[in-house]
């Protein structure tokens, strides 16, 4: 694995932390068709990846293969790797019960951070506004979908991203206090 | 030979019997319940019959509904399978009355290999070895010692309504005896509302070894060798062998001749299957007799080269056996995993529900002897076995790296398996070495399993990611392409061209 490791420039356009069998991982991706880019632990791999059918991936990471398989078991999604099951989360800042694990339950503080890079389409609220729970805060456009953030939590909007800006992932959209 | 055989049975050992027939240019012929309509074996079948709802006393239980489809759809003969109604003696009077002939031995030696005691009292007539004691009711404290010392400590004391563990125990020395039968005469009173305890020699760490016989109906009785089926979790085979490891030539001959003994002495036609026990000094004891086609059955076609489902069918027709004792010949090593959908993580719990996704091993050496397929619900109302993996190898080595090699291979997705399991056994080294017994499983699952391989969980988030990023692209399809499309309805393009310019 080392030849193929490199250092890392700060041009990945993905941007994810995933939780799997309770440890966080930051995954960093850019894509080039079926190649990609792929940083993981400050550390850069060449991954290829085919989609075979529904739920299989065939995955070549530095040369090494992997069929990567999800199957539903009641409404957890598991992922098969070597014939091990794995229960992976990626927190998504569009979900309120994923930033809640974030912020942890008993913050009030929510920051809502950017996952993928994408515009802000449209800002429902201004600075200082008190805002309610799951209220609409603002529209961001990602992957040619449009996402509605929500408020996580009751507060007063601290910081507010304008309207038009175009985010990177892990960019700060807005902070509830 | 029969033009028509109904296969009164579900699942793999269905599809196994509908094969034979199809080889032998029978007609298989499936029968169903509710739930089973889209199930393998129907789907394999020539002609199938709806017998009834899915729980199984009303539909594969259920000896008039299959008696009034055999007669409808004109099958000469019928075969049970394993389970349900085959070792039903009264099943295959009802049968032979019907003028349908049964698969299977005569309801005479069903009935005597049916009960323990006459099975017992039938195999001492004869000389076959069985665990010395008593099977009937200790009179007084005195008379247990008598037995206990004239066959010799340890001793096991039994409830004779027994099972499940209740009323048993352990005797290693004589001045134990009194409290150790006042303790389980108590017990068993108290769980099974009859005090009776019998005593038994026990036998320390046995292993689990049966014999295969088949006996045409002009008495010709032929043993098929041995296998190895001490790897049990709650009585419940999961991996079986032959040969067995621990079975020499001598060994093999000797109990080859008492189980064919053992047949004969009851009269036995068709294939059965005498159980025994075995000591650590290769003591071996008549535990019971099956008599029907074993589940395990596929490890000694791949030894000797022959077709029990086969042979079963051709004896059945009153074909003398094709081979004598010295033309069985025992070739290589096979191993035969049981696959089940029940939960290794939860007790093995039964995890009935949909096979999203499957993936069949193959290549050399492998067999498998499947029920279900993808995108078939597995019913929570039978036996929750899948399929039957079966490698051969020309050595136990080989045929252990062939199994764990296709175990690897095998993928059933939606539901929960006991694939892992096996690849836990495969690779353990006591196993390997064939250092088992009948406790070996439990052994096995108290130790620590889990091994952290944190490459894998790594590839496992770096694919969690790139499902995620497949499927939006996917779902965003429709919205990437802006291009109106013919067939559209106007009203459609509308829609479409007024979002376009929203996002814009």
């Amino acid at each position: 694995m080392e030849a193929a490791r490199g250092k890392c420039p700060n041009a990945f356009n993905m941007i994810y932390n995933v939780s799997i069998g309770g440890r966080n991982l930051r995954i960093a991706l850019e894509r080039d068709g079926e190649e990609w880019k792929l940083e993981l632990n400050a550390v850069l791999f060449p991954l290829n990846a085919r989609p075979i059918r529904h739920g299989v991936i065939s995955l070549i990471v530095d040369s090494r293969v992997y069929e990567a398989k999800r199957d539903q078991l009641g409404n957890q999604a598991r992922l098969w790797i070597n014939n091990t099951p794995f229960i992976a989360e990626i927190p998504d800042p569009r979900s309120l019960t994923a930033r809640r694990s974030r912020t942890g339950a008993a913050s009030t503080t929510a920051k809502l951070l950017a996952s993928m890079p994408g515009k802000v389409l449209r800002v429902m609220v201004s600075a200082m506004d008190q805002v309610e729970v799951g209220q609409a805060l603002l529209v961001l456009e990602a992957m040619k979908m449009q996402n509605e953030i929500k408020s996580p939590n009751k507060g007063t909007v601290k910081h507010l991203i304008t309207e038009g800006t175009y985010v990177n992932a892990g960019d700060v959209l807005v902070i509830v206090e | 030979m029969f033009n028509k055989i109904l296969i009164a049975n579900r699942g793999e050992i269905a599809v196994r019997i509908v094969r034979a027939c199809r080889e032998m240019g029978i007609t298989p012929t499936a029968v169903y319940s509710d739930v089973d309509r889209a199930a393998l074996h129907v789907r394999m079948a020539a002609e199938a019959y709806y017998i009834g709802p899915s729980p199984a006393l009303e539909s594969y239980l259920n000896i008039d509904r299959i008696l009034t489809v055999a007669k409808r759809c004109g099958a000469e003969a019928l075969h049970p399978g394993y389970g349900f109604l085959s070792e039903n003696s009264d099943f295959a009077e009802a049968c032979a009355i019907s003028g349908i002939k049964f698969i299977g031995p005569s309801p005479a030696s069903m009935k005597i290999m049916g009960s323990k005691t006459k099975a017992r009292q039938q195999m001492e007539k004869f000389g076959v070895p069985c665990v010395p004691g008593n099977s009937q009711a200790l009179q007084s404290p005195e008379q247990a010692k008598q037995i206990a010392d004239h066959i010799g400590y340890p001793v096991m004391l039994k409830a004779a309504a027994g099972g499940g563990g209740k009323g048993m125990r352990l005797v290693t020395e004589p001045q134990q005896l009194q409290a150790a039968l006042e303790a389980a005469q108590s017990e068993a009173l108290r769980a099974f509302g009859n005090g009776d305890v019998y005593i038994e020699k026990a036998i320390l760490n046995p292993r689990h070894i049966e014999v295969q016989i088949l006996a045409d109906e002009y008495g010709n009785t032929i043993h098929l060798g041995e296998r190895e089926c001490s790897i049990q979790r709650r009585h419940q085979k999961v991996l079986e062998e032959s040969p067995s490891a621990f079975v020499d030539e001598t060994l093999r001959r000797r109990m080859g001749e008492v189980a064919v003994r053992a047949a004969s002495s009851a009269g036995y036609t068709n294939a059965g299957t005498v159980e025994f026990l075995v000591d650590k000094d290769k003591n071996f004891y008549f535990l019971e007799m099956n008599t029907r086609l074993q589940v395990e059955h596929p490890v000694t076609e791949l030894v000797t080269g022959l077709d029990l489902v086969q042979s079963q069918i051709l004896i059945a027709a009153n074909e003398n056996l094709a081979l004598v004792q010295a033309d069985v010949e025992f070739r290589g090593h096979a191993i035969e995993c049981r696959i089940y959908a029940e939960d290794p993580g939860n007790q093995f719990f039964p995890s009935p529900g949909k096979i999203t996704l499957m993936r069949e091993p193959s290549g050399p050496g492998v067999r498998l002897d499947t029920g279900v397929y993808e995108g078939w619900t597995v019913p929570t109302d039978y036996d929750p076995l899948l399929a039957k993996l079966t490698a051969y190898g020309e050595s136990r080595d080989q045929a252990i790296s062939r199994s764990l090699r296709a175990v690897d291979e095998m993928f059933v997705g939606g539901i929960q398996t006991n694939l892992s399991l096996f690849r836990r056994i495969l690779s353990d080294p006591a196993f390997r070495a064939g250092k088992i017994d009948t406790g070996y499983l439990d052994r096995l699952l108290t130790s620590d399993a889990r091994i952290e391989n944190h490459e894998d969980a790594q590839v496992a988030a770096i694919a969690a990611v790139l499902f995620n990023v497949f499927e939006n692209e996917t779902q965003s399809v429709g919205t990437a392409n802006n291009g109106a499309r013919l067939s559209d309805s106007n009203w459609k393009r509308a829609a479409r061209i007024e979002s376009s310019n929203m996002e814009t």
